[in-house]
This record gives structure tokens, sequence and C-alpha cells, in this order.
């Protein structure tokens, strides 16, 4: 029953869940942090279904190991957020579309880095190199001003097949493992069935965009430290509606773009911009916060393999908003061409790594929580 | 703990207005409270801060009264009846007076505790019998132990980990200072008042068998290991009055894997009424199916304590699975009772009979564990008086018991103000006491779940609070 020697294999790492969900459900002092607990007292066994679907659950508020009575160094060596996340990731990895892109989940910090790296320098000798000069060194203003230096022919092709992969890409993942957190349906949980589950989407949608489980059942997470706190949450949705935000200003640009005729850059005033600068604070804000908390936060609960995963991919997004908001400020001056292919460049190793890395826990989460609402209305506890 | 051995010339001091000893919830509310008072106040925990807290570390809920539902609380929970269950469970042995002020008090400790940073949540899951009255912690009881750390460190009480008390200066019931172990050196804490609140000796293992004798060696404890007792005999020592049986410990049967301390609310099995229990002789002893949770969990103890070798073991069959919380570690699994025998070590012949026996005695009648159904055997010794199904469907599983000691019942005696009592009748000047270490005035034989809480809390206010007053003069 003790703790063993951290095993990081997949199957060490599945045992050690089970061996800890065990613990957890001969106690359940937990259950009112969050929906983990009450999923798993629908359950008397824990196999890589229900594991996949419990970590998935887990939004890692770390309530249930500061107030764990049996973490280390008690010999039963409970620390659910961390064996939640190593969980997660082979989830992430087993579930990934392709599955040969899966293994970019190992050392997935330092590929999403190379994959943008790679990005970058192409966007940025690719405009330099087949650029018109007078358009890329010079001042430009005005409609079009952009595509003088690279033209949106070429960037909706980019773009459009980089994010059409991502979604194909995701929706897969997100099918895998819906069908994944069914696997153990007939030893433990609940028969959720196979109609339409609308009601229960909705609900997850609900959870998942209020965060309601990212509040360790009401006083906030136990993070960066032991205390309650709500700042967590707070970057988290100022990443989550600042990237949300991003995108919609992408998406009314090109509704400009294509139903009315408007060529960017748009005016400081206009929508698109307007989106443009209150997301792009928001992602500075909110990935610089979540990654300040990281450099202070306790240690304990955390998973050190998801340091890399984790910070690309808020490293990521800063970037994306910083180049994104410095080409808004300075694209009137001779830095706009080079601004827009270095920002470009971000983003395009931001879509390529969009399927591969953290960005996934989103869409996985929501799975989970999508058949935690069918669970809790058709199940029970044990 | 510490193998360093004592630098005497580095005796370091500190004199402060109150000093606390222990680091649960009775320590920390009075320490919180004499500090909130104005008092300069230094706790002194024996634990390190991972396993600081005591066995408050362990609860889950404090039993409430209330005249109407509260927010996590249903229905109502009027004094007089939990006045009338302490006075069930304790068959009378308890302080009247002070029992209605624990039970008076219990509303405005929740309360007080909400204030300070801790929040309450509905029954949990398997505690619905609980709903009505005992408020749980969310989270448990650790949740409870750092919001008040974190109380205490906001209002600036002075707390010192690893920090065993070795010595109690006490000149005729006056304290005047606490000699402790901390960071390899010796610390005099002076003080003006102090506050017991260091819980019972159930960690105690030498002084458990000096009541029981080499069975107590068998028992596991289920609580922090940190409670030696040794503020408790310091006390006795300097001449407190005793009360509580002193040879009394509350026992629940445990799985005997359980760690041989700390193993906490993991440890239970609570499959005893599904099935029968043996001893090593592979016999039956005891009517598993005398009455609900928690009575029938609470006698196990003893009666396994008093089996040879301090052993039980409970077996059931494939139907109750799934009709009992889960326990922590996997059941004993075989497909014949033979088999079965052979993985506990009983001989085999002889279970198969007992379980022939059983089965053969269960009348039919309508299961029903919600109830003291009739489902009972018939001319069996001892009978099985609800709840007898025949063992008969494999896989046959089973359980290995111990002893799991909880609390012990010897404390010092207060008066209404937690003042302690001195053996010759006078009141201790300054010394006053909250929590387990004086949780036998009230509680004197018996169990209610959730009381040792509600009386720390109440009784922790209550010494905080004098203990001001005290120093104020």
């Amino acid at each position: 029953m003790s703790a063993a020697e951290h095993d990081t294999t997949r199957a060490g790492i599945l045992a050690e869940a089970e061996r800890q969900m065990n613990i957890c459900n001969a106690c359940r002092y937990c259950e009112g942090h969050c929906a983990v607990f009450p999923a798993m007292e629908m359950r008397l066994s824990f196999g890589a279904g229900d594991l996949g679907y419990l970590a998935n659950l887990c939004h890692d508020c770390r309530a249930c190991y500061q107030h764990c009575q049996y973490v280390p160094p008690h010999e039963f060596g409970v620390n659910i957020p961390r064996v939640m996340s190593e969980v997660r990731t082979i989830t992430y990895a087993e579930t990934a579309w392709p599955a040969a892109l899966g293994r970019l989940y190992r050392g997935n910090g330092i590929k999403a880095g190379l994959i943008t790296a790679a990005a970058l320098a192409l966007f940025v000798a690719g405009t330099v190199m087949l650029a018109d000069p007078a358009a890329l060194w010079g001042a430009n203003r005005g409609a079009g001003s952009f595509y003088a230096v690279i033209p949106h022919n070429v960037m909706v092709a980019l773009f459009g097949a980089a994010f059409g992969f991502a979604l194909l890409a995701l929706g897969a993942a997100t099918v895998r493992f819906w069908r994944w957190m069914g696997a153990d349906a007939a030893t433990s949980g609940t028969d959720i069935g196979t109609g339409p589950c609308l009601a229960a989407t909705a609900k997850a949608l609900h959870d998942g965009a209020t965060l309601t489980y990212m509040d360790g059942g009401g006083d906030g997470c136990t993070y960066p430290g032991e205390a309650p706190s709500g700042l967590r949450r707070v970057f988290h949705h100022l990443t989550a509606y600042g990237f949300l935000l991003c995108f919609a200003a992408t998406s009314v640009a090109t509704l400009y773009h294509y139903a009315f005729g408007l060529v960017a850059p748009y005016a400081m005033t206009s929508l698109p911009v307007m989106l443009g600068i209150i997301g792009g604070i928001g992602l500075i804000a909110g990935p610089a916060g979540l990654i300040a908390l990281r450099t202070t936060a306790d240690p304990a609960p955390a998973d050190p393999a998801r340091t890399g995963m984790d910070g690309a991919f808020l490293v990521l997004l800063l970037l994306t908003s910083v180049t994104g908001l410095a080409l808004l400020f300075w694209r009137e001056t001779t830095a706009m061409g080079l601004l827009l292919a270095v920002h470009l460049g971000v983003v395009m190793g931001l879509f390529l790594t969009l399927p591969y890395g953290k960005f996934v826990h989103g869409f996985l989460r929501l799975a989970a929580l999508t058949r935690y609402a069918i669970e809790k209305k058709k199940g029970r506890a044990l | 703990m510490r193998e360093k051995p004592l630098n005497d010339s580095a005796l370091n001091s500190l004199e402060v207005d109150v000093v606390v000893a222990g680091g649960g919830n009775a320590a920390l509310t009075a320490a919180v409270t004499a500090a909130e008072a104005g008092a300069s106040v230094a706790l002194i925990e024996a634990a390190p801060r991972i396993m600081r807290g005591g066995n408050s570390r362990h609860t889950r809920n404090m039993r409430t009264m209330h005249e109407a539902p509260t927010g996590v609380l249903v229905e109502a929970y009027p004094e007089q009846e939990y006045l009338d269950d302490l006075m069930r469970v304790t068959g009378g042995i308890t302080d009247e007076n002070l029992a209605r002020m624990v039970i008076r008090g219990s509303g405005a400790a929740v309360a007080w505790l909400e204030s300070h940073g801790l929040r309450f949540q509905p029954a949990l899951g398997g505690t619905l019998s609980l709903a009505r009255t005992n408020a749980h912690f969310l989270g448990g009881g650790k949740a409870l132990v750092n919001a008040l750390y974190r109380a205490a460190e906001a209002t600036g009480v002075r707390v010192f980990y690893d920090a065993p008390i070795t010595a109690l200066e006490i000149e005729g019931g006056r304290f005047k200072a606490a000699i402790v172990e901390h960071e390899g050196k010796r610390l005099r804490i002076g003080g003006r008042v102090l506050i017991a609140g260091a819980g019972g000796f159930e960690a105690n293992i030498d002084w458990l068998r000096e009541y029981w004798g080499p069975p107590a060696d068998n028992f596991l404890i289920r609580g922090t290991p940190y409670n030696k007792g040794a503020v408790l005999k310091m006390l006795l020592e300097a001449g407190a009055a005793k009360v509580g049986d002193p040879k009394q410990c509350h026992a629940v049967a445990i799985d005997g894997r359980a760690p041989k301390f700390d193993g906490g609310i993991v440890t239970r099995v609570d499959a005893v009424p599904f099935g029968i229990v043996v001893n090593n002789s592979a016999l039956r002893f005891y009517d598993e199916g005398e009455d609900f949770w928690p009575k029938r969990y609470a006698i196990w103890g003893r009666l396994v304590a008093a089996e040879e070798g301090q052993v039980g073991h409970v077996i059931i069959d494939a139907k109750p699975v799934g009709r009992f919380m889960p326990p922590v570690f996997p059941a004993i699994l075989a497909d014949t009772i033979g088999e079965l025998a052979a993985k506990l070590g009983l001989d085999a012949p002889t279970l198969e009979k007992t379980v022939r026996d059983f089965n053969a005695a269960c009348r039919a009648g309508s299961f029903d564990p919600n109830r003291l159904d009739d489902c009972r055997t018939e001319g069996l010794m001892p009978a099985k008086t609800h709840w007898a199904m025949p063992i008969d469907k494999p896989p046959f599983r089973a359980y290995s018991l111990r002893p799991g000691i909880t609390f012990t019942y010897l404390g010092v005696k207060v008066d209404a103000t937690a003042r302690m009592q001195m053996a010759d009748g006078k009141p201790s000047e300054n010394i006053f006491a909250a929590g387990e270490i004086m949780a036998g005035n009230v509680l004197g034989k018996g169990y209610l779940a959730g009381i040792g809480m509600t009386i720390g809390a109440v009784f922790g206010r209550i010494a905080g609070t004098e203990a001001a007053k005290h120093v104020r003069g």
C-alpha cells in the first residue's frame, strides 16, 4: 500500500493512480472540492478509462493535496494533483491524431519551441527573400499595407490549412478520448448510454467556461501555496478569454475582408482592432500571471515532467499577444514588415502545436465534464 | 524523535503571556482567541509542520446543536436531544453542566471557525446518517488545521513546530514555564498562563501496556504518533485532578494491514454486518448483526482486542460488494472457503464447518441493510440477529481486523472556565485545558461522532478567553 519509487512508465503511472484512488475512495473527505471525487465515488475499481476520465475532470486546484492527511511523508503517499497530471499527459499522447504524432508529448516543451522557432525562421526568411523590399522596409500606411508584404492569399492558404488541420486533429482527439473514457464501463462507473446528450454538453460548456471546478469548492485554488486564492482562476480566465477575443478579432477581420470588402489594417476604433487590443491585453496579463504563479508555487503537488509543455504553451501565448500588439502599435513605421513576419511566424507555431500540447486540455476536459454531467444524472455513489 | 544530543549550555529562553501546549483544534482555537484578546502567545506543537494538527488532522466534522436547518445541516438538533444522545453513550458519566456548555456553544463554535477561514459542507457520501447532527469541514480536518494555523500566524501567535515539551515548571498548581526541545536546543518558554491542549496518550504503547498488558503491542493507533500523553502525565504528576477511566480507550476494528500509526479514516472496514467474523480458531464469537453503524463499528475494536492475537477475520461472499464503503486494502479473495482459510492461516475444516453451520442456521427474510431486518439465525450460538444471509456466492472475501485505537479517556478535571482543578480540590491558579486532554469531563465513556471536535472548539475558546482575562489581571 505504501508509495512505491516514483515510476514514470505508463503502467507505473496508472498503477499509482489506481492505488491512490482506492485510498481516496475509502476516505472521501475531499468530495466537496471538485468533480473528481464525486465521480470517483460512483466506482469501486479504476481502470485506464476511469483514470483518464477522472484525471481530465481534475483542474489541478490542489485543494485535495493541501487538505490530505496522507500526503508524503505519510506512508500512503497520496498526491492526487501530481498523479492526475501524469495521467492527463498519457491521455493527451494516446488520443492524439494522427496517432504517430502522440510522440510529440515526449519533451513537448522543446519540440514546441523548435516548431515555433522553425515557423518563425521560415516566415522571417521567406518574407525577407520574397517580399517587395520597398513594402517590407518602407513605412506603409493604409489599406492593403500588410498584404503588400505578405499577399493575402498566401496568408489565407497557410493559416487556413494550419488551423483547419488543428481543428480536425483536436476533434479527432476529442472523439478518441470520449471512447477512451468508456473503456471500463462494464466493470465500473455508470452506463451513460449512447443517446444525445445536449443538456450534458451545455452543462459541461457552462462548467468549463466558468471554471466551476477551479476553485477548491468555493474558496479558490490552494495555489500557489496552502492558502486558498482566486488568482489562478482569474489569470486562467484572462488567458482563455483573451485568446478567444483575439480569435474573434481575426474572425471579424475575415468577415470584413470577404463580406464587406474592407481590407486590413483597420482603424484603432474598429471592431477587429478593439477585440484584438482587449484580447491581447488579457493574453499578456493571463499567461504572465500564470507563469508568475508557477514560479512561486509549492512544487510538491506539481508534475515536474509537465513544466516544459505547460511553460511552452504559456510562453507561446504570451509571444502571440506581445508580437500582435507590437505589430498594432508600430504598424505605421518601417518596422511593420518584420513585425508582421515575426507575429505570423509565432502564430503559425501556435497553430501547428495546438493539437499536440497543453491546448488539448480544454477539449478533453469538456469531454470529461460532459461525461460527468451524464453520470451525475444517471449514476449514484457506491 | 531527535537523535542529536542536546546542548545544555545553549538554553535559550523566551517569555510570553500565554503558552499553549499542543497544535490541534483545541490548542489553535485557544491560541487564536487569546491572541485576538491581546495576549502574546506561543504555541508549541510536538509534530513537524507537515504532520501538525494532532488528531484533528484525521477528523471531518463537528457535532452541532441547531434549532432550525442551517446552511449545511438539515432539520433541527435541539439541546435536549443532543444531551440525551450524550447521556446514552456515556451511561451518564458526564458533567452535565459542562456538557450543556459544549452543546450550547457548538453553534457559535461553527460560526467562529467559519469566520477564521474554514468552510463547511453538507454531509459527506457514506455519512448521510450525520447530515442532521454534524457539520462537515470542506476538505476534512486538515483543512481546519491549515485554516487555524493561518489565523494563528495572522494574529501573531509564535508557532514552534517539531518542539516536544520535555518538562513543565509547575509549583503548587502554578505554571511558570515549559521546557521544549527545539532545533537541537533546549528552550525555556515562560508564561503567565498555560493552556494544555496536547491530547491524550493513545500513541504511547508503553502507557497502554500498563493497562492492557502484552495485547497492547497488537493495537494499531488510528491517529497521530505524536499523542504520547507527555503533557497529560506532567500535569497529573504536578497534582492535577484526574477524570476518565485510565484503562479505557475508544477502539474500533480496522484493517489489520493498516500502518501502526496514523492510518486514519481509510482503514475502517464496514463489512461486518454483511458477513461473519471469526477468530484465529475459525470460530464466531459475537453477533455481527446486533446493531447499526456507528454502534457496531465502535464495539468491534474491543471485541477483537479480547480475541487471541487481537485478530478477527470478517468473511463475506460476493453479494454485499458495493453495499459498504470500499475498504482501502483489497479483500483476500478465494473461490472456496477452504482456500480462503488457507490464505488467512486458519484451519480449513473448522472454518468450513463454521460457515456451513451459519448458512444452515440462516432463516429467510427480507434483507434490508437500512433497518434492523428479519434475516436472522436460528439455533446458532452466538446468534446473528439481523442481516444474516448465507455465505455461498463465490468469490469469497476476507478482511483481517485488529483493534484501532482512536483516543483515550483519561484527562485532567476542569471547571466551567476551563480552569484545571487540582487533586486537592483547589483550582489551578493559571493552568487551563481544552480538547482531548479534558474531554473526559464531558465524554466519560463511549463515543458520539464529532463531539470531540466540539469539545475542543468550545473549550478552546473558553480557555483562550479566560487566559487573556488572567493575563490582563
